[in-house]
């Protein structure tokens, strides 16, 4: 399973803003720190905040705050509100006998991967990131110093 | 807060399991899967459940003197060809227990039983349709071992 841009970019704010629940994080940090337009990412966050994951506030100190459960929001809530996943997400339906055993084999990989990203919540991912030395929460850390 | 968060937690202690206790575990797994399987709840008990025993672990969640959890495991030598280490291949806390902390004792308490068996490092297999559990381990910091597990319809 490959992620798109868009989708990445998703994962990546919503940990952001999960990080710092009572904070206010700017769209123009996040698009600044992983190198994005702010045009695209303002799209990938009104699409998160029509799935009420995010809440966002106008004006001076404005920004995005995580309205999600850390606990029981998984990566897969996220990816599949950017992604068509499924057998046939390509459009394409196998119909030889080689595309047939192909795809039992590439559907294998998704239902692994699939399943992977249900059983991780946004509290195990941030878990994980304090365990990587949470670059990311020290960075957004100074910005707010 | 939620209205679960704000109920107040009793007192939950961690043993290893008595064979008054399985009555309360049958139960417990019976609302889990759906499925009553006494049989082998006592071949369990029967394995693991002596004390004494130096690489199988049977513990139980108690509280209030009704078990609420259990968790069961052993340190097998070479499995799979791999160095010793520590397996659970059980566990379970009650539906209106849960996110309580009560899994993470059981997983701890097991994990200082592996430790003291030698071990350091502990493995476990679920069906990747069990979400509340995969994230449960996946909740403690468990990755990815590096096994396939595969079947074949035998037909």
């Amino acid at each position: 399973m490959k992620l798109q841009k868009a989708t990445e970019l998703a994962l990546y704010s919503v940990l952001e803003f999960a990080a710092h629940p009572t904070t206010q994080v700017s769209a123009a940090e996040i698009a600044e720190k992983y190198g994005v337009s702010p045009h695209h990412l303002a799209k990938v966050l009104r699409e998160l905040g029509r799935a009420g994951l995010v809440e966002s506030t106008r004006g001076v100190g404005g920004g995005y705050r995580f309205a999600g459960n850390a606990k029981r929001l998984t990566l897969f809530d996220v990816i599949e509100l950017f992604e068509t996943l499924g057998p046939d997400a390509d459009g394409h339906e196998a119909a030889t006998p080689g595309e047939r055993a192909l795809a039992s084999v590439t559907s294998e990989i998704d239902e692994i991967a699939k399943a992977t990203f249900r059983s991780i919540t946004v509290d195990t991912m941030l878990k994980l990131l304090a365990r990587e030395g949470r670059p990311a929460d020290r960075e957004l850390a100074v910005r707010e110093a | 807060m939620t209205a679960t968060d704000a109920t107040p937690a009793p007192e939950v202690g961690i043993r290893p399991v008595e064979p008054a206790d399985l009555d309360d575990i049958i139960a417990l797994d019976t609302a889990i899967t759906g499925i009553g399987k006494p049989d082998y709840w006592y071949e369990l008990l029967h394995r693991y459940g002596t004390r004494g025993r130096q690489q199988r672990f049977f513990l139980v969640a108690v509280a209030e003197g009704v078990v609420v959890g259990y968790v069961i495991g052993e340190v097998r030598d070479w499995e799979f060809g791999q160095p010793p280490c520590g397996w659970v291949f059980g566990v379970g806390v009650q539906p209106e227990t849960r996110l309580r902390g009560v899994g993470t004792r059981l997983l701890d308490a097991i994990c200082a039983g592996f430790r003291r068996a030698g071990v350091t490092k502990v493995r476990t297999l679920t069906s990747r349709e069990n979400n509340p559990i995969l994230s449960f381990f996946r909740s403690q910091g468990m990755m990815a071992a590096p096994f396939i597990p595969l079947e074949l319809e035998l037909g």
